[in-house]
């Protein structure tokens, strides 16, 4: 088996990572926001409640769960290795940095990276940590308590300060889409003029929809419900 | 016209180096190696060490001139080598900072000039075909279609100078071995050995120490050659080849 960890170990082979579960990533953010944005819904809450919870009990959806912390822990793990990597790889900077060539996003995909990673903590502890394993307050639609998840959330994103917090970070996940999800495509040896155009709309779309469908949220709890 | 050039200074490999200051009287015409000369001489006029760089033909094809000119690699001309820079890319009294590549796997040997062998031992891992000796093949014996004849000359086009890696953030040599592993693939006579090439390149410039690819684009834009990132594309698909199916 020693071929995987050679394929897998190479620079090449740790960015064929990096491209695969940052495409999962991608794909998990869009289940994540059609999830959320059932708190617009305005119903005081009950459809998100209720779909909080077949998220924590469906089976497969807790099989699939586990896999995902999995796929996220490689893209931090394997990510950081390459930053550090990279950094060797140029022990002694220039004098004078590079002016042209390259976009911001692609020069600091690490620290981006490192600021969603921050902010993912922060995102973890108050809503995952609490909903599994912190007292919640529970509702009942008819069918036994459900942990009011809602009510956590409402709370959360009446403080300003998370509001602003949760909004940067989605500026900071924007830009890391928008190199990310093109160079993942790269990465893979995607690059063909009959589809490079269509990868790079596609991409832009992406990166600024997605962090807007998530920024919208707070913003409409902090400035309409609160 | 008259310029002032901050050039780095390094006795030897070991020496800490630093900047050092010189003002020179150029032409706007004359090539930015001609103005290193007329620096040169100056120095050599007042006993003063020279500046070390590396150059050889002096037209763009050897790839042997380097310099990372204020901030880009052959200095601010698209698709220029440095020898081909002219003066005129400046204005009067202009202020110039000149430096080596800087990458581990290139190490400075004096002032501007990096041992860049690196280069030298990722082609002598793969970056070959194996042929029978005996008299020269007819040129125009097997057919090879236009297009990948084309793509397979823009990438023959890389003259190995390195300044993609001198661009690159990660100083990678990615665009330099995709279009050497290109080059051979794209044509009959290299495919026999194509994925095999691309794993035996990519290892070797692991080994040296260069970094990985964040498909920034940096190299290309540097590249004096133009070389597309579509072959660092046609690298890893290679790569993946050879490592999910090849036998080895």
């Amino acid at each position: 088996m020693s071929w995987i960890s050679n394929v897998l170990g190479s620079s090449i082979g740790k960015k064929l990572l990096m491209a695969l579960s940052g495409l999962f990533i991608c794909f998990f953010l869009v289940i994540h926001l059609t999830g959320n944005l059932q708190l617009l819904a305005g119903d005081g809450g009950q459809a998100f409640n209720e779909y909080a919870k077949l998220m924590t009990s469906n089976p497969l959806i807790k099989f699939v769960s586990i896999g995902t912390y999995l796929v996220f822990l490689l893209h931090i793990i394997d990510g950081l290795m390459l930053v550090f990597a990279n950094k060797k790889a140029r022990p002694v900077k220039y004098a004078v940095g590079a002016k042209a060539g390259s976009s911001i996003s692609s020069r600091n995909m690490g620290i981006l990276g490192s600021i969603i990673l921050v902010f993912l903590v922060i995102h973890l502890y108050n809503f995952w940590f609490v909903y599994k394993f912190g007292s919640m307050p529970t509702v009942d639609y008819g069918h036994g308590p459900v942990k009011d998840l809602y009510k956590v959330v409402a709370m959360a994103f009446a403080n300003p300060a998370y509001v602003i917090l949760y909004v940067l970070s989605m500026v900071a996940i924007a830009f890391h889409l928008i190199h990310g999800f093109a160079s993942a495509f790269q990465t893979l040896g995607l690059n063909h003029a009959k589809y490079n155009g269509l990868i790079k709309i596609a991409g832009i779309a992406y990166s600024i929809l997605i962090p807007l469908g998530f920024a919208i949220i707070p913003i409409y709890f902090y400035l309409v419900l609160a | 016209m008259k310029v002032k050039v901050k050039v780095w200074r390094q006795k030897n490999a070991k020496d800490k180096g630093g900047f050092k200051e010189y003002e020179v009287l150029t032409d706007p015409d004359s090539s930015f190696l001609e103005m290193m000369d007329v620096l040169n001489q100056d120095l050599l006029n007042k006993k003063e060490d020279p500046v070390a760089f590396d150059h050889d033909c002096r037209e763009g094809i050897c790839g042997a001139c380097s310099m990372y000119i204020n901030g880009q690699p052959h200095g601010p001309s698209k698709g220029t080598t440095t020898c081909q820079l002219h003066m005129r890319s400046f204005k009067n009294g202009d202020s110039i900072t000149i430096e080596p590549w800087r990458a581990s796997a290139f190490p400075v040997i004096k002032d501007l000039v990096v041992d860049r062998t690196a280069f030298d031992r990722i082609i002598q891992a793969g970056g070959y075909i194996s042929v029978n000796t005996g008299n020269a093949v007819d040129a125009n014996s097997i057919p090879i279609e236009k297009d990948k004849a084309d793509e397979a000359f823009a990438a023959a086009a890389c003259i190995g100078c390195g300044a993609c890696v001198a661009a690159c953030k990660n100083a990678s040599a990615m665009l330099f071995v995709s279009a050497k592993v290109s080059h051979l693939a794209l044509l009959p006579q290299g495919a026999p050995e194509a994925d095999l090439r691309a794993a035996k390149m990519l290892n070797q410039m692991d080994e040296e120490g260069f970094g990985s690819c964040t498909n920034t684009q940096a190299c290309e834009a540097m590249c004096p050659k133009e070389i597309s990132i579509k072959h660092i594309a046609r690298l890893n698909r290679q790569f993946f080849k050879s490592g999910f199916s090849g036998n080895q």
